[in-house]
Formats: C-alpha cells, structure tokens, sequence
C-alpha cells in the first residue's frame, strides 16, 4: 500500500485553537462536577445544596447527606478520574501502544492481588488499611512488567511491554481468584472491590492519597514534550539528544504514582485510561503536549457522568461507576476506532 | 549448473531439517501429552498401578478400576485434551492470522462473551450443567459476529479488530462484575469457578460433544489453514499470491472462533492457554510460523498438567484449572520475553 | 517461455475513498518486454500497478489478462501467470529466507499436491538468481535492506509467473543494490522472456533500463513509448515540472536528463 500512514485526526490545529479548546472541556467537568454534587439517590433541593457548601449546618440531613457524602464522592471522582486519563496518556505513549492502559499493563492486577491478600492474610477490612497494598501491589507489577520488557538487547519496546503485560495480568488475576477461592470472607470483600466505585470513603483517606496522585500529575503534565519525542521511536529520540531510559523512568514514576493510588482508592476502573486519550487525540492530533491536559480534564467528566449516572437510572440502588464508565465508554471507543483509517498512534 | 544443484541440495536439506525439527517437536509433545493423561488417569483418591491401568483401558479391568478410570477419570483427561488443543489451535490461528501476539481469544473479547453469557445464565436464569455450556458457546459466537461487524468497514485490519475487540470485551466484563454483585454469595462463588475455568466433574456428557465438535472442526481448520502462509504476508501479497483473502480469512476466524467457543463451553475461560500454546510451540521449533499443530498439542499438554496441578497438588482444595494455567504459562511467557532478544521486533 | 501473456488496461478509473486515482487510462503492456512506470508523488503510478495486479477493483473499465477480464478468472489461476511485489511486503516475524522464498510457490501447491521437487528447484533458481543463497537460513528479518528487497524479489520469482509487476523495488537501496536489481530484471526479461512492469522512481534508470517507458501524471498516461522517442525536454516539464537538459548517457546512449533546479540555468 502506498498510503501514508499517519492520517489519522487533524494533526495540526493551531495553538489558540487548542487551548481555547481547553475552556469547554473544563466547564465539561465542571458541570459534571455540579451534578455529581446536585444529583442523587435522595432529591436534595439545590438550596440545600448551596448551603452544605457555603454555609453548612450539621444538624440538617440533607446538608449532611452532601457534605459527608457527595463531596468526598465527587473529589474522589475527580482525582481518580484525573490520575487514570494522565496515566492512560502517559502508558499509551511510552508503551507505543493504543492498546496500553492500566488495565492492560499489569498495574490493576497487582493492586488486586495485594488488597486480596491483605484482606485474606492479614485480616485488614478497612479501606484506608488495604489501600497501601494496593498502592504497593501496583507498584511491584509495574516494576515486573516493566523490567522484564526491559532485559534484552533492545529494551522496553511496546510490544514487548503489552506482552508482559498480558502475562502478568493474568498469573496475577489467577492467584488472586486462587486466593478467593479458598475464602468466603475475601471473596465477599473482593467481588464488590474489584468493580470500582467512588463511594469509599473514609477519614482521611483522600488526605493521605492526594499527594500522591498530584506528584503524578506534575510529573505526567511536565513530560508531554518529551512523550512526543519519544513517540517517534527510541532511535529518533536518542538522535535528537533526548535520554530515552530517563524518560521512560520518569513516565513509569508517575504511571505508578497515578494507577496505584486510583485504584486503591476507588477499586479497578477499567476503560478510563484507554479511551480517554484516544477521545483527547482525535481533537488535539499527536502532541501530548496537549493530549495530557486535555486528558486530565475529560476522564474526570467522564467518570463523574458515570457515576451520576449509575446513582441515577437504577434507583433506589445504584450502578458502580466502574460499570457505566465501560457501558458508555466503549461505543463512542469504538466509533472512533472505526473512524480511524490505519495503524499507529 | 553444478551450483544451481548444490543451492537445491541446500534448500533440500535445511526443508528436511525444518521438517525434522518439526517431527520432533510434536512427537515430544505428543509423548509429554501422553504421560500427563495416563498419569491423570492413575492418580487420585484411589491410585491405580500403570499395568491396572491399561488393563482397564483394554476392557479387561477390576469393575471398581473400571468405574473410576473409565466413568470418572477419563472423560475428564479427554476433555482437558480437547480443550487445551482446541484453545491452543484457536490463538494461534488469531495470533498469526492478526499479526499480533496479544490478539488471543481471551483478549480480544470471545472469552469475555462466552463468560457474560454463561454467568447471567447461572445467576440471573438460575441454570447449570450443559445449559450453561450452550449459553457460553452462543455468547462467545455472538460476540465473535458483534466484534467482526463493528470491526468491518471495506474489510477487517487485525489493529481494527483486536482494538474493538478489547473494548467489547471489557464492556462485557463489566456486565459480568455488576451480575456477580447482583447475586447471592454462593450462586456467585459458582458462577466465579465457571470464570476461573474448571474441569471439576466433568462427564462424558460434556466430553461426547466437545470430541464430536472437534472432529468437525480439526479438519476444517487445517483445510482453513492452507491459505494461512499466504495470508501472513499481508493482503496485497497474498492476493498477488492468488489467496482469496476475505473468504480465507472470515473461514479461519470462524474455526477459531469456533475451536475456542465450544472449549469454553466444556471448562470455561481457561486463562491464558490460548495465549501462551503458539509462542511455547514456536519456542520450541525456533522459528516463527504459524505453527498450528504444534500449539495444538502443547495446549493439550498444558491443560492436562495444570489440571492434575490443580487437583492434585495444591492441598485439599481443587484449584480451578484456569486459575493453574495462567499462573503456570504467564511466568514461562515472561520467561520467553526475558531470554529471546527477537521477541520484541515489530509490532 | 511458449505463451507470450498479454496485459492491458482498459478504460481504466481506479478510486480509493471514492477519491478518484486512476482516470479512466488504457494500456498496452508489451509482451516480453521491460516495461517502467515514471511520474512524479502520487500521480497514481502505484495504485496503477496495483489495479492491474487485480489489488483493486476498478471502479469502471477493466483490466485485461489474454483478453478476460482479471476480475472473472480464478485468483490462484491468475497467481500462476502474473506475480507482483508490492511496495511494502510484511514479513512474519522471525521468518527464515527459504520459508519466505517458499511461500511465492503458493498458488502452485494445490489440496493434494504440497511441496515437490519441481517447487525446491524454483526456489533454489529463485535464491540463486538474486544472489541470495547464502542466506538462505537466515531470519529475515536480520538482514540489511539491500539483502531484504532481493530475498522479496526472490519469493517474487519463485512464483515463477511470464508476468512480474514491481513497485518501486529499489526503494531504500544504494546505487549499488539498485543498479543490481535493475539489471537482475533485465537478465529475467532477456533470459526468460518475462514481461516485466516496474513503478521505478529514478527517472535516469528507467530510461537507461526499460523497452517501453510510461509517464504519468494526475492520473493519466502523458506518454509512452522507448525511451528514447518519448523522453523530451518538455515531456519532463510536463509530467514532473521540472526544467531540465538532456544528454546522451556515456554509457547506454539513453536519454540522461539532467535537471536544473533554480540555481542554475543552461549554458
């Protein structure tokens, strides 16, 4: 075939353009922000609303039900929401792959295996006891699958790293449904983990975990430039003076960062990370520079929009967000899959 | 002349040395399945001697031995050996059909189908048994069609196909983790070995039609095949070839797909067989193609061992042969990416 | 070789995206000949090739084997007598050179009929004519490009067609590698009387290489005919706009064009 290969969405909308573009999509998040503060199970009035916010009164259930219980949601939201569109971006990039995302590299895995153990072996049944293993069990994951795409003569390459991936996913995920198995205590803890929500919360948890994801996020934000000379491959990138293995060392930091910290808090959300950049690129064209915010600012849309809706069309109960975020994710994924003409990122 | 004589010797004998490769490959695996069979058929609660053994086998057996090897034992060694050849066939005609190692029924979404089909069928129908199996081999179908449709557009690119299939796959996965939160603890426990993929209990009436379906399939897949060597290399080529690359291509999809629906039909979604059978098998041949029969029969071999893994030697509980897969063959594909440098190219 | 094959385009339009490519060009490829396709990026040359290699299906006209249409004959019947080398072939990974040579036997391996004598010979001719025999149990893919374009042109060959088609087979080589394969074609055009058709870029080449010379531009033929009668001053402003003087090549009497870009004008 003599067809050019990158044809993919306008690649280059000029700089205004661009960050004009950044206007709607964080008024985007902030009307999903609104909902998810406004909408609920119970009908609160927006008075009410306004009030938990600026002047808040304890005494009224209503206003407890916001304070105590849709804000943290909603900041939760936020942050994991944040943290996955970043580290989807940021693996999609490094691995040079579209297919990469914390799902598919291993990282979900890992933190699942170690909140199950931590449930099962430790006796822990506590989020804010658990969520460090699984901040530690993303970390170990990603650590082997990153190393072990790394020996060999020509290091990390993407599909060496998806490879991996897959393989560590899997021997994990057994030995965690192994483990569960063998315990009905674990497995009833771990069937309502392992489909991501927000509701978690508990005091002091999101004290604990916002650093960690805003030491991501900067570390995410600052490399676009370097993410785009990465993805023309090592060799060009090496050629244009840039050290690959540093690049690729401070990519995997906040993809560690980012995953391992989302997914102990709000349980594995598959879908976020994978398609978020995807949706951002189709707009931007390939320069991260500008796929990391955009991305930054559409996953959180996203997963609040999930999650208002899952609180919404199954009431009196609700669908978890990790749900609703796969059923509506994946049909404008796969429009835009199919809109798309060939290969490559 | 005499040097056009010396390259057809050569070309000669480095075919015969491919060939030879190839012979023993399979006739190890073949022997490695063999052991693993009987050994399965000799172990467990009551352990029958090698000699009995046969003995039974032949016809001329004790009634107990009989019994226990023959009602009990077998149908489930020959259903392990049916599924992992029939998983191990199935990714490796994706894999190399799609030019992609990660393109495996498990990943691309089939798996995922079979497995929301089947766990809606235990938890929300109430069903077990062989109604599940047919749900799940009707699930992995329909998703199978749904992924080829929305992957169509003036033809299917392997990259089309294995990105919709992984978003249809985890869409489906998704419905299966609501529907496990939706049921009660012991209905989910079953539906989660069901996922897990499992040979427990396992009866001549899921053996019977899973060997019936495979001696269908086999050959149709190895007719399927023939187009196989052309299709790799890329569409243009083939069809320069004189391969017709759409037919060729929908018929092997479809065995594949086939191969792979009715394994999960008869154990569920054993992980990771059909991902790691054809990159074992090509491990040990040293070369690159397709390799279908050899993945065929390292899959058989993989599930006989992980399921006596599993039944055997991991204490008192039976451990779900899918969970004893994927913990066995993931480390060894790691393994595989560790210590082959080629590995990596393309992609 | 007993039958001369003859291949024509007729009325030819060609699409992509219903973008047209190819507007509606007849063509005679000459019989026995070496005939290249020259025009300047995306002038449609390549999806020419493809369309009378019956990669494409025309969107109106036809493309003519012996006088059938392309389209109605059996694709492995074609696949014996026409052979085409597309731009950019996907080697399997880790595939050795002999299993990639052996595979341009395919349309002649039938159900029963696998692999035969008559098949190791053609791809034994096949490595030895490109030179490549002693690669023969290497990977493909560790060899230099040089190296890899003639173990294409070998599986190419091994195909054994009157007809070979090539797109741009020179792409990526060093003049070496190029003079090398240019001439190759040509011993298998004077040899064995194959009809060759090779998209070439390298305007001075093509002149120096082919019998029969096709210029095209915008989707249409702007000449066609021995290079010598066809390659003018102003055909080459026409199809590549560029002002350039010709001389007689030293070596072959061919015309060499000489091109003059802004900085510099006739003497």
């Amino acid at each position: 075939m003599g067809i050019r290969t990158e044809t993919a969405a306008p690649s280059t909308r000029s700089r205004p353009l661009l960050a004009a573009g950044l206007v709607p999509a964080a008024a985007a998040l902030v009307l999903a922000v609104a909902a998810s503060l406004a909408l609920g199970t119970a009908h609160i009035p927006l008075s009410s609303v306004w009030q938990a916010l600026t002047a808040y009164d304890p005494g009224d259930t209503q206003q407890l039900i916001i304070r105590e219980v849709r804000v943290p949601r909603t900041v939760i939201g936020v942050l994991t929401g944040v943290a996955l569109g970043l580290a989807g971006a940021v693996m999609q990039a490094v691995a040079r792959n579209p297919l990469a995302d914390p799902g598919i590299l291993g990282v979900n895995a890992g933190a699942a295996l170690f909140v199950v153990v931590a449930i099962n072996s430790l006796g822990l049944d506590t989020l804010s006891g658990y969520v460090w293993f699984g901040f530690a069990g993303a970390l170990c994951a990603f650590a082997l699958v990153y190393g072990v795409s790394s020996l060999g003569r020509e290091g990390a390459t993407p599909i060496k790293l998806a490879l991996a991936g897959a393989a560590t996913t899997a021997a994990l995920g057994s030995i965690t449904s192994a483990i569960i198995l063998t315990s009905n205590n674990a497995f009833e803890q771990y069937r309502f983990w392992q489909v991501g929500a927000l509701t978690r919360t508990e005091d002091g948890l999101l004290v604990q975990a916002a650093p960690f994801i805003a030491a991501g996020a900067a570390c995410a934000l600052l490399s676009g430039r370097w993410l785009n000379t990465l993805s023309l491959g090592d060799d060009t990138a090496r050629a244009l003076g840039q050290r690959v293995g540093a690049v690729r060392a401070l990519a995997a930091c906040a993809v560690v960062l980012l995953c391992g910290t989302a997914t102990a808090i709000a349980g594995p959300i598959a879908f976020v990370g994978l398609v978020i950049p995807h949706i951002a690129r189709a707009f931007t064209g390939p320069d991260y520079r500008w796929i990391l915010p955009y991305s930054a600012l559409l996953a959180p849309t996203l997963l609040l929009t999930a999650d208002v809706v899952g609180r919404l069309i199954a009431r009196p109960g609700e669908l978890q967000v990790g749900i609703v975020t796969a059923v509506i994710g994946v049909p404008p994924f796969i429009a835009l899959v199919r809109r798309r003409r060939t290969g490559a990122l | 002349m005499s040097t056009d004589l010396q390259v057809t010797g050569s070309v000669r004998r480095a075919r015969r040395a491919r060939q030879r490769r190839t012979l023993a490959v399979c006739a190890g695996l073949l022997a490695a399945a063999l052991a693993a069979f009987l050994l399965s058929l000799a172990t467990g609660d009551k352990s029958i001697p090698l000699p009995d053994l046969l003995a039974t086998l032949g016809g001329g057996g004790s009634r107990g031995d009989e019994f226990i090897v023959l009602e009990l034992r077998l149908p489930r060694a020959v259903t392990a050996v049916g599924v992992g050849a029939a998983f191990g066939l199935a990714g490796a005609i994706f894999q190399s059909l799609l030019r992609n190692p990660l393109a495996s029924p498990d990943v691309i979404g089939i798996s995922a189908g079979a497995s929301a089909a089947a766990v809606i069928s235990i938890v929300l129908l109430g069903l077990s048994g062989p109604a599940v199996s047919l749900t799940a081999l009707a699930g992995a179908l329909t998703a199978a069609v749904l992924i080829y449709a929305l992957a169509w557009r003036r033809g299917v690119t392997g990259y089309r196909l294995v990105l919709i299939g992984v978003g249809v796959a985890s869409a489906l996965t998704s419905t299966v983790s609501y529907v496990m939160t939706r049921s009660e603890t012991m209905v989910a426990q079953q539906a989660f070995v069901w996922l897990a993929g499992s040979l427990n209990g396992r009866s001549w009436d899921q053996a019977r039609p899973l060997l019936l379906a495979l001696a269908l399939l086999i050959p149709l897949t190895a007719l399927a095949a023939r187009a196989l060597p052309a299709l790799q290399l890329g569409d243009d080529t083939a069809r320069g070839l004189g391969a017709r690359t759409e037919p060729s291509r929908v018929a092997l999809l479809l065995c594949a797909v086939a191969l792979a629906g009715v394994a999960t039909a008869a154990a569920g979604p054993v992980g990771f067989v059909a991902f790691v059978s054809a990159p074992i098998a090509r491990g040990l041949l040293r070369r690159q193609d397709a390799a279908l029969l050899p993945a065929a029969l390292t899959g058989a071999v993989v599930v006989l061992l992980s399921d006596y893994i599993g039944q055997h030697l991991l204490g008192p509980h039976q451990i779900p042969v899918g969970v004893v897969t994927s913990v066995v063959g993931a480390p060894y594909l790691l393994w595989l990416l560790a210590t082959a440098n080629r590995v990596g190219r393309g992609g | 070789m007993t039958v001369q094959h003859t291949l024509r385009a007729d009325a030819l339009r060609l699409t992509y995206d219903r973008h047209e490519v190819v507007k509606g060009l007849s063509l005679d490829i000459p019989p026995g000949k070496l005939t290249m396709i020259v025009g300047p990026n995306a002038c449609g040359k390549s999806t020419l090739l493809r369309g009378l290699a019956r990669l494409l299906t025309p969107a109106s006209g036809a493309v003519l084997l012996d006088g059938a249409s392309i389209h109605s004959r059996p694709t492995r019947e074609v696949a014996t007598t026409l052979g085409i080398l597309p731009q950019t072939p996907v080697a399997p990974d880790g595939i050795t050179v002999t299993d990639l040579v052996g595979r341009g036997r395919y349309p002649h391996q039938g159900w029963f009929r696998r692999w035969s004598d008559e098949d190791e010979r053609a791809v034994a001719e096949a490595l030895e004519a490109t030179d490549v025999a002693e690669l023969a149990d290497r990977s493909v893919d560790e060899l230099s490009g040089g190296q890899r374009q003639r173990v294409w042109i070998a599986m190419a060959l091994a195909q054994g067609t009157d007809l070979l088609l090539l797109d741009e087979p020179t792409t990526y080589l060093d003049i070496t590698h190029q003079v090398e394969v240019l001439d190759l074609l040509t011993d298998l055009n004077t040899s064995a009387g194959t009809t060759v058709v090779v998209v070439l870029h390298d305007l001075n080449l093509a002149c120096r290489y082919a019998d029969h010379l096709v210029a095209m531009r915008d989707g249409r033929i702007v000449a066609e005919g021995p290079p010598a009668e066809v390659v003018t001053e102003q055909v080459v402003s026409d199809v590549f706009g560029l002002r350039c003087t010709l001389v007689d090549d030293p070596v072959s009497g061919t015309p060499l064009i000489v091109p003059m870009g802004r900085h510099h004008s006739a003497k």
